[in-house]
């Protein structure tokens, strides 16, 4: 900061010796509430707000049987996003990355979803009364490795030519898909009636607030993001500061969704560290604004501020004939100044 | 005043608090002159709109995160919160720009800035959370996108926007609290500090100057 800058910085810091104006703070504030609530009121009865329903896995597999059976192979065979996502749900790998600083990893793996056992094999064998079931799921647990994906792989390519019948159920060509079939079978069965719903809710305790399990469940499938698309929320719609419907959403994320819409972001596999990293140097770049030199010498050179006090220099009149004239603001009449 | 008074630290506390903010600069009657611009509207409008988002908060709290789906009038208090948030946010944004061309951080008003800065950051997961908060689809659809981001710096290892437990005491609680605690760190730095004064003009300095240089040669 040169000489001079810090001068008028000491000038700013020092109490205002001109005129000061009657003011009522609390009357401005209260008149400046009324009408930011009548605002609000405004635009409650002209607009309400959405509230789009929720997704169920119960509608899911009603409605798309073949996308929830589908995703349903993916868990078990674990090549679904969940199982292979790495921390904090698992160690399929070690997420993303800047250079050396791997933070996801770094943190671990606090939430952990076995994808195969939580989405799948869990719930089947907490059906009821389903011994047939539990013998499939014995089979396949009991199966080798590559036995288990040649059913997997045999039954997820003949889901292509899945057929849904008029009871929401799946039919596909015969094949070898050993146990797999009768579990996809009994899974899709045990969803529709909603019993996966609570399955995957249900962990220590009776009281449940953590959907995490259903989620990352149905965010596997289509079920959330074919909704999405049609509302305009997509990664790719700048969909992070939309709201369903015609409503105005978070807004301010505006520059943030901005990075994800442009390369290097839009095609990197490590896209989210990276706008985070950019914007969490632009966040502290704001904060540190006023020791900033270049960016806190901006409202110097382009004169906003004459349009901000406009009324104020008019006030001052001609130009001064010496420099403190020039500096110092206008004599107050007596007794104008407050206390 | 006797030694033991003076020792107190209630009493150390209150001269402090006196001396740094004397009731007639904490509410003060009077404003200069300089302070004539629809621009200093935004910041009075912005604590409003604050003050309106927690009162209608607070009534949606009172009731419970499932009230509005099934209730008209719980309908209509979650649309004056969300109004007063976009409200909120739009007043801030506003605030900010016309501070930052405004320079308010001259002359030893840095801490003002910054508390202001950061208000209008934390506000930011603030709202997330209640959006993810809603218990629709809206909640569902940004709780699954956003962890990614969460996920890929760590914080979403302890920061789950899917727990919806954990994302409504963020957000009914411990978030609100830090915003307005913020702000009213903010709202008494610039009580005592003062409005910002204007920029002095280059030309009635440079004017002034040769004025003066005039006057010397002669």
């Amino acid at each position: 900061m040169s000489a001079e800058q810090r001068r008028r910085d000491d000038e700013a810091a020092r109490e205002w010796k001109g005129v000061y104006r009657h003011y009522d703070l609390v009357k401005e504030a209260s008149i400046a509430f009324g009408v930011v609530l009548a605002l609000a009121l405004v635009l409650t009865i002209l607009f309400s707000s959405p509230d789009e329903p929720p997704s169920t896995i119960r509608s899911w597999s009603r409605t798309n049987p073949v996308d929830f059976v589908t995703t349903a192979v993916t868990e078990l065979d674990g090549s679904s996003v969940t199982a292979t996502y790495g921390p904090p749900y698992n160690h399929a790998s070690s997420g993303q990355h800047i250079a050396f600083i791997r933070l996801q990893k770094w943190f671990g793996t606090n939430i952990a979803i076995n994808a195969a056992k939580d989405f799948v094999l869990a719930p089947l064998g907490s059906m009821p009364g389903t011994s047939s079931v539990r013998a499939a799921v014995a089979t396949y647990q009991s199966a080798s490795a590559s036995q288990q994906a040649a059913w997997t792989t045999a039954y997820t390519n003949a889901l292509d030519k899945a057929t849904v019948s008029s009871a929401d159920t799946v039919s596909i060509p015969a094949g070898n898909y050993g146990p797999v079939a009768p579990m996809m079978a009994s899974l899709l069965t045990f969803a529709q009636t909603g019993g996966l719903d609570g399955a995957l809710l249900t962990n220590k305790q009776f009281y449940q607030t953590d959907y995490t399990k259903p989620l990352m469940f149905m965010a596997d499938g289509a079920v959330l993001s074919d909704r999405a698309a049609a509302e305009h929320l997509g990664g790719d719609q700048w969909g992070m500061m939309n709201e369903t419907g015609a409503y105005p959403g978070q807004v301010w994320l505006w520059l943030y969704t901005f990075w994800y819409q442009i390369k290097p972001f839009s095609t990197s596999n490590n896209a989210d560290i990276l706008v985070m990293a950019v914007m969490g140097l632009m966040s502290t770049l704001f904060v540190l604004i006023p020791v900033l030199p270049g960016i806190r010498d901006i409202p110097r050179k382009i004169p906003i501020y004459k349009l901000i006090w406009r009324q104020h220099y008019e006030s001052l009149g001609p130009p001064p004939t010496t420099v403190q004239s020039a500096i110092e603001p206008p004599m107050p009449p007596a007794a104008a100044a407050p206390g | 005043m006797s030694t033991s008074a003076e020792r107190s630290w209630t009493v150390r506390l209150r001269k402090r608090a006196v001396a740094a903010l004397p009731p007639e600069k904490l509410l003060p009657d009077g404003q200069p002159t300089y302070v004539a611009s629809w621009i200093y509207v935004f910041g009075v409008l912005s604590l409003s709109a604050l003050a309106a988002l927690i009162m209608t908060g607070s009534i949606l709290a009172l009731k419970g995160p499932s009230w509005w789906h099934f209730s008209s009038t719980g309908h209509f208090f979650n649309s004056l919160h969300l109004w007063s948030v976009e409200l909120f946010f739009f007043f801030m944004v506003i605030h900010l720009w016309g501070k930052y061309w405004m320079a308010a951080w001259r002359g030893g008003r840095v801490r003002v800035w910054i508390t202001g800065a950061v208000t209008f950051l934390v506000a930011v997961p603030c709202a997330l959370t209640g959006y993810v908060s809603q218990q629709n689809f809206d909640s569902q659809w940004i709780s699954t996108q956003a962890k990614d981001a969460m996920n890929s710096v760590g914080i979403g290892s302890f920061f789950n926007l899917m727990n919806f437990g954990q994302m409504y005491s963020y957000h009914v609680f411990l978030l609100p609290l830090a915003v307005t605690g913020l702000v009213i760190a903010h709202i008494l730095l610039v009580r005592r500090h003062g409005v910002v004064p204007p920029f002095e003009l280059e030309d009635r300095l440079k004017a002034a100057r040769a004025g003066a240089t005039d006057g010397a040669s002669s």
